[in-house]
């Protein structure tokens, strides 16, 4: 298959440093990736980068989607590429969710009526969005506007961090249903709580600094969660995928 | 008796030379806040017909500006009509069925002739020597409407009245009267709108709203770049009234200055909703005052005014609590859109008694970088982002209306986001 994503030796800066030094990564067609990593290790940078975000500066390398490179085009036009990104921490938007979603199922001609009930958040649809919601409400609510926009690449940004298990569960159905709707997913986690509910996993590539360290075969996760991503580094994992040091 | 009577009606007439003689005296008296204008600079034309047209039977271009502030041109979702062009009342009609239970709706000349109790209404919210706007509505007299709803009569269908202005350089001044009667419900909406560039429009509006009666007002705004509109609006809401005010304006204006003032009394609730969109280089004094005169009282003031190009706008709200266990909140935010654009916030809270509420909160800003960056990188372009952060924030007080008038409401806020980025 061929790689729907392909980041190659990007180069990112931001807040006036730079934060993501030489990244190679690639997602293929119908891939469920994960980006691991430590806290402040660049993957939100990252996946804000691939959505075109203005506060990441591209110092060098690309960005290609299905082989044209991405790098100057602006976000909306990421979009209707077929990428969507799912906020780790959405601002507060002055705009009722309700509203929000009249407008992303015109703009992107998708109903999705249903999955509100299953995903249960109806009685925030009459709210402004991100105003007051929990962690949990959040990352629903984020979920389901990338339902949504049925993207061909999902980027999805933590959405395990901070969220009861009985959410969690609701949440990786979501995932699941994006899966199965053909989405390839790339899926940014820190604790890897997601993981074991998901359909079906790929990839795992692991960030460090703002490099990959590591990208390859699902099986090392164990390994990282049992010995934490400092021990990881520093050891290296070699049995399969690319080595480390 | 007869003696008697001569001597009430002398009283009456008394009291009407009185007024026209405080009118005249007041033609030169400058309103408190708004810049002042010249009223020989406009033809006040005299006092036109009562016709009986349709409203399709309008000119096009008329026709469209009346739709364009939500009037319903085929009256299909409307119980009554009043429509009015500079100083002639085209038409001014009620369906049969509610005509029968006592719905009227008359021109405002032709309801004084006909119904004495209406002078004792006539003037007595708001006085007619307040300025010389409301001087110049009794003193050039040129109709307006009167809207009577019988005790217990609810009626949920809205009357529509239609204010229409097409010559240029003049000026309108019209009186509206409207009276729900106990436990009565009323929903009217008024569309004013011009062809002409330049004119000044003097609308004077008395509300009383009885016990227990509910009165909802949506007006919809739509003038020219060289019209100046001085509404002067005072609403009675007696004991366990309620009354609610929805007051659009999204067209171009060179000024536009009003204080709408409600009086309540025990027990009575009023939220009034003040949406404008400042443009081009308009000056606005906007907002309202709610004085609370008996206990337990209620209000919400919400002003949001969206401020382009070199436009000015100041939001004013007043909660005066004449009364103990009073609960009143003001609400202003504005939301500016260019370099030039200005605003400014005029909250003021009053109270002599200990037991009452009284709340505010003000916020003037632009639209986040954030925020923008967020719904382009949900597939909005600027454009597209900055109308939906518009319409987000003029999204309010829209839960008060009824379901009838939320349609008109809605589409208007639509064209207003659409409209600020220009």
């Amino acid at each position: 298959m061929s790689n729907l994503l392909e980041v190659r030796d990007l180069s990112v800066r931001a807040g006036g440093k730079e934060i993501l030094h030489g990244v190679n990564l690639s997602i293929r067609e119908g891939d469920v990736g994960v980006l691991m990593g430590p806290n402040a290790a660049g993957k939100s940078a990252l996946l804000k980068t691939i959505m075109g975000d203005p506060r990441y500066e591209i110092v060098r390398g690309s960005i290609l989607f299905n082989g044209v490179k991405i790098n100057d085009l602006k976000p909306y036009e990421r979009v209707k590429l077929g990428i969507a990104l799912a906020f780790q921490n959405p601002p507060r938007i002055g705009i009722k969710l309700g509203y929000f979603i009249d407008k992303l199922s015109e703009e992107f001609g998708s109903n999705a009526d249903s999955v509100i009930d299953e995903l249960g958040i109806r009685q925030l649809v009459g709210r402004e969005l991100f105003h007051g919601f929990s962690g949990g409400e959040m990352k629903k609510t984020e979920l389901f506007i990338t339902l949504l926009q049925r993207p061909r690449l999902a980027l999805l940004d933590e959405p395990d961090s901070g969220v009861d298990i009985d959410s969690l569960s609701v949440i990786a159905s979501m995932i699941n249903r994006l899966i199965d709707a053909g989405s390839s997913i790339l899926l940014v986690t820190h604790t890897g709580h997601i993981l074991r509910y998901l359909r079906r996993l790929d990839v795992i590539h692991v960030m460090i600094n703002g490099k990959i360290v590591y990208s390859g075969d699902p099986s090392i996760m164990e390994k990282i969660l049992r010995y934490g991503y400092e021990k990881f580094e520093k050891y290296g994992v070699v049995e399969s995928g690319r080595a480390i040091k | 008796m007869r003696s008697l009577r001569s001597t009430e009606w002398s009283k009456v007439e008394g009291r009407l030379n009185n007024l026209l003689r405080n009118a005249k005296e007041a033609l030169r008296k400058r309103a408190p806040y708004g810049p002042d204008i010249d009223l020989e600079e406009f033809n006040f034309e005299e006092e036109g017909d009562v016709e009986n047209e349709t409203i399709e039977s309008l000119p096009p271009d008329l026709r469209k500006a009346g739709e364009a502030v939500g009037i319903d041109v085929n009256e299909r979702r409307v119980s009554g009509t009043y429509l009015q062009i500079d100083g002639r009342v085209l038409r001014s009609t009620v369906l049969k069925w509610l005509r029968e239970r006592g719905l009227i709706v008359a021109p405002i000349s032709e309801a004084l002739r006909k119904f004495n109790w209406l002078k004792d209404y006539y003037w007595s919210a708001i006085p007619v020597d307040q300025d010389k706007y409301t001087a110049a509505a009794e003193v050039f007299r040129q109709h307006g409407y009167f809207i009577y709803v019988p005790p217990n009569v609810k009626i949920e269908i809205p009357v529509q009245t239609c204010l229409l202005m097409s010559c240029h350089r003049g000026a309108q001044a019209v009186h509206n009267i409207i009276i729900a009667d106990e436990n009565s419900e009323l929903n009217l909406i008024t569309g004013c709108a011009t062809t002409a560039n330049r004119g000044l429009h003097i609308g004077v509006s008395e509300f009383f709203v009885k016990r227990g009666a509910r009165v909802t007002f949506t007006m919809i705004h739509g003038w020219a770049p060289e019209f100046h509109v001085r509404p002067r609006a005072a609403v009675v809401v007696e004991e366990g009234g309620t009354f609610v005010n929805y007051y659009i304006n999204m067209h171009s204006v060179k000024s536009l200055q009003m204080l709408p003032t409600v009086i309540e009394h025990r027990n009575a609730c009023s939220y009034l909703t003040t949406i404008v969109l400042g443009r081009g280089s308009a000056f606005m004094d906007v907002g309202g005052r709610i004085i609370f005169r008996g206990e337990n009282a209620r209000g919400e003031i919400t002003s949001r005014s969206v401020i382009r190009d070199s436009a000015k706008v100041i939001m004013r709200g007043q909660l005066i609590a004449e009364a103990q266990k009073v609960r009143g909140h003001l609400e202003c935010r504005g939301l500016l859109l260019s370099d030039s654009a200005e605003a400014e916030a005029i909250p003021s809270l009053k109270s002599k008694f200990n037991d009452v509420e009284l709340t505010h909160e003000a916020a003037l800003g632009r639209i986040s970088e954030e925020e923008m960056i967020y719904l382009m990188m949900k597939g909005f372009n600027e454009d597209e982002a900055t109308a939906l952060l518009v319409r987000g924030f003029i999204d309010a007080g829209l839960q008060h209306l009824p379901e009838s008038l939320r349609f008109a409401a809605i589409s208007t806020l639509e064209m207003a986001a659409r409209m600020a980025k220009g």
